[in-house]
């Protein structure tokens, strides 16, 4: 039991944040703070991705002084995992701009970032 | 250009002429700009569908990397029907947009931004363009946060600072759904070790067992589902749809959702397989919910004051009879699915267009403001007629051959119970609707000082066209139904792999 647990470290690291993420996205009434768990809970996919492009003794992708495709007894560590996930972090990083750009507006607009406080602005308006 | 090309070509045009848009000074030109991609853009998905029908399915590689371990861009029929269906709606969406680069437009959206608007509309049809080509799962996932990106910027652009709030909303949760597609596509690639669709659709059947890969499959499906807002996943779609100018929610309820729809049976029926989802509780699922979400929105919408957040709840509702078509998975199921996708992207997108011209002469969008509309505004009533019975199924109309098809696949699976689900969904749909219909005919302007801006606007000639194209194509699909019924089936045989 240990053993397995110790085995996969890594996805429990991945499955802890990724709870710490949605709770926060779930939990949090300010605005700042959905956007900060929404970004803890993409970075475990992160980690998730990179755990399985891991090889045991697996190297450095990189083919140095060989030729391709003659490389021998040597293990790479799958580097696909890492592109894609290279890709998935641009993706995140602009969804946290226009996140934070949609913010800046509300924070304009209604005067607060608390999501009971623009419910509460929301319904006067309606009345 | 070659059929290839055309299907790289067709993703790039708009994505190059985006930024372009962006830069132009003049609103006029970006939009003139804008109108001429769509155009482009649908004669070349009427040119790849005619090539599909022709000579059966053929791919791109990207960068000349053989798949699987290049991208591949694939075309079959199921995909080039749904192409034609965006590009279609997109290209009429553009040309009521014109009416934004005119004195009119400013109840929308303020003229300085129409540039950024019309780069925003590109981006987003260029992503839903690229999920439906794609053969790569993790493509397909880049695709989705372009077109999503794009329009939570849309929906942000609406006049009231709820659009605001909307548009957070919206990107909250279509983030989490698109994170659990990110979750599942890294654990089925842990599984099988390709990320190309036909490759692990041919790995599935012998790794369908193991735990990851199920589990995979489930992140996948509700990631996918999110977007799709099928019930209970839908709280962002009432509040986008409402807040968004009109005219993007035109697109949206034309574009953004179908993909989705086109989205999750690629990866469930193409992908997976169908006899690995038929084992699995999936169907059943999906019958649930669709009807679930048929009942309980269509009762929902009655309770709606807000015209279009009534026309909003009604959009779940529709997206639980395409999903009901794939729980039963037939081919006539899918096929009833497929057409419902394509009549009742007509359907909607006029009568949310309709309630943007009408706006041009009402305070607001509720249901008292709209009284008397019909003696107002004659041909733009006659329209939300024509749509508003295709939505109901009224025979003669688009929505009443979806509707029978979706009936006719029920009664073959002797699923009575969703055959009275799909009856009494109608009868709601009916009983909102004609509430409208009621106000705007048959009830005076209470206050006339109050609800009626003091002078009337014309309503501008690109709006009124785009309106009416789209009404007519309600009435003419639902009269001569061989093509979009036979292409429809075509589909459902091909990406069900059964002759």
């Amino acid at each position: 039991m240990t053993d397995f647990v110790l085995q996969h470290f890594n996805y429990w690291v991945v499955i802890f944040l990724m709870m710490i993420g949605m709770y926060t996205v779930i939990s949090r009434g300010h605005l700042l703070k959905k956007v900060i768990g929404l970004n803890i809970f993409q970075t475990s996919v992160f980690i998730l991705y990179i755990s399985i492009g891991y090889i045991e003794g697996g190297t450095v992708p990189i083919v140095a002084g060989q030729v391709v495709g003659n490389t021998g007894d040597v293990v790479y560590a799958n580097p696909l995992p890492h592109v894609l996930i290279l890709t998935a972090i641009v993706v995140g990083v602009s969804t946290t701009a226009l996140a934070l750009a949609l913010i800046i507006r509300i924070r304009d607009a209604y005067g607060t970032l608390e999501e009971n406080d623009i419910l509460k602005l929301d319904q006067d308006s309606d009345g | 250009m070659s059929d290839e090309t055309q299907l790289i070509v067709i993703i790039l045009l708009p994505l190059v002429v985006a930024p372009v848009c962006y830069v132009v000074p003049s609103p006029r030109v970006a939009w003139l700009l804008t109108l001429a991609t769509a155009t482009g853009c649908f004669l070349i998905a009427v040119q790849l569908l005619l090539a599909v029908l022709d000579g059966g399915g053929f791919s791109y590689h990207l960068g000349g990397w053989a798949p699987p371990v290049g991208i591949e861009y694939r075309l079959d029929v199921f995909a080039a029907f749904v192409l034609l269906v965006l590009t279609a709606i997109f290209l009429v969406c553009q040309l009521y947009a014109g009416s934004l680069t005119r004195k009119s437009g400013i109840k929308e959206i303020p003229l300085a931004i129409a540039p950024t608007f019309f780069a925003a509309t590109l981006l987003c049809i260029s992503g839903l363009m690229g999920i439906v080509v794609t053969g790569d799962v993790f493509n397909l996932f880049v695709f989705l946060e372009i077109a999503s990106l794009a329009t939570y910027a849309m929906i942000s652009l609406g006049r009231q600072r709820r659009a605001l709030t909307a548009a957070f909303q919206y990107l909250v949760l279509g983030t989490i759904g698109a994170t659990f597609f990110l979750i599942g596509v890294g654990l089925l690639y842990a599984e099988t070790g390709t990320l190309n669709m036909q490759e692990m659709s041919t790995l599935m059947p012998e790794l369908v067992d193991r735990r990851t890969t199920f589990t995979g499959m489930t992140f996948v499906i509700i990631g996918l589902a999110l977007k799709l807002a099928i019930f209970p996943l839908h709280l962002w779609l009432p509040n986008a749809y409402t807040e968004a100018p009109s005219v993007v929610t035109a697109l949206l309820a034309g574009t953004s959702t179908k993909v989705a729809f086109y989205a999750l049976v690629r990866m469930t029926v193409s992908v997976f397989g169908l006899e690995t989802i038929a084992d699995t509780p999936l169907p059943l699922i999906l019958l649930i919910v669709g009807a679930l979400a048929v009942i309980v929105t269509s009762a929902q919408a009655i309770l709606q004051v807000n015209i279009k957040r009534i026309l909003a709840y009604s959009s779940v509702a529709q997206i639980g009879y395409m999903v009901i078509g794939v729980g039963l998975l037939t081919v006539e199921g899918l096929t009833a699915g497929f057409v419902h996708l394509f009549n009742h992207a007509l359907t909607k997108t006029g009568l949310f267009m309709a309630v943007g011209i009408m706006l041009l002469n009402t305070v607001d969008a509720k249901l008292p403001s709209v009284a008397g509309l019909g003696r107002r505004m004659p041909w733009t009533s006659a329209a939300v007629v024509i749509t508003a019975f295709s939505l109901v199924g009224i025979p003669g109309t688009a929505g009443f051959i979806s509707k029978w098809a979706l009936l006719d696949a029920a009664m073959a699976q002797e699923a009575y119970f969703i055959v009275g689900v799909i009856v009494i969904g109608s009868l709601l749909a009916c009983i909102y609707l004609l509430r409208l219909l009621d106000v705007m005919y048959f009830r005076a302007p209470e206050k006339v000082s109050d609800h009626m801006p003091a002078e009337t606007l014309t309503v501008p000639f690109p709006m009124i066209t785009a309106l009416w194209v789209l009404a007519i194509a309600c009435l003419w699909f639902g009269m001569f139904t061989e093509h979009s019924l036979s292409v429809a089936k075509l589909a459902a045989t091909t990406i069900m792999g059964v002759q």
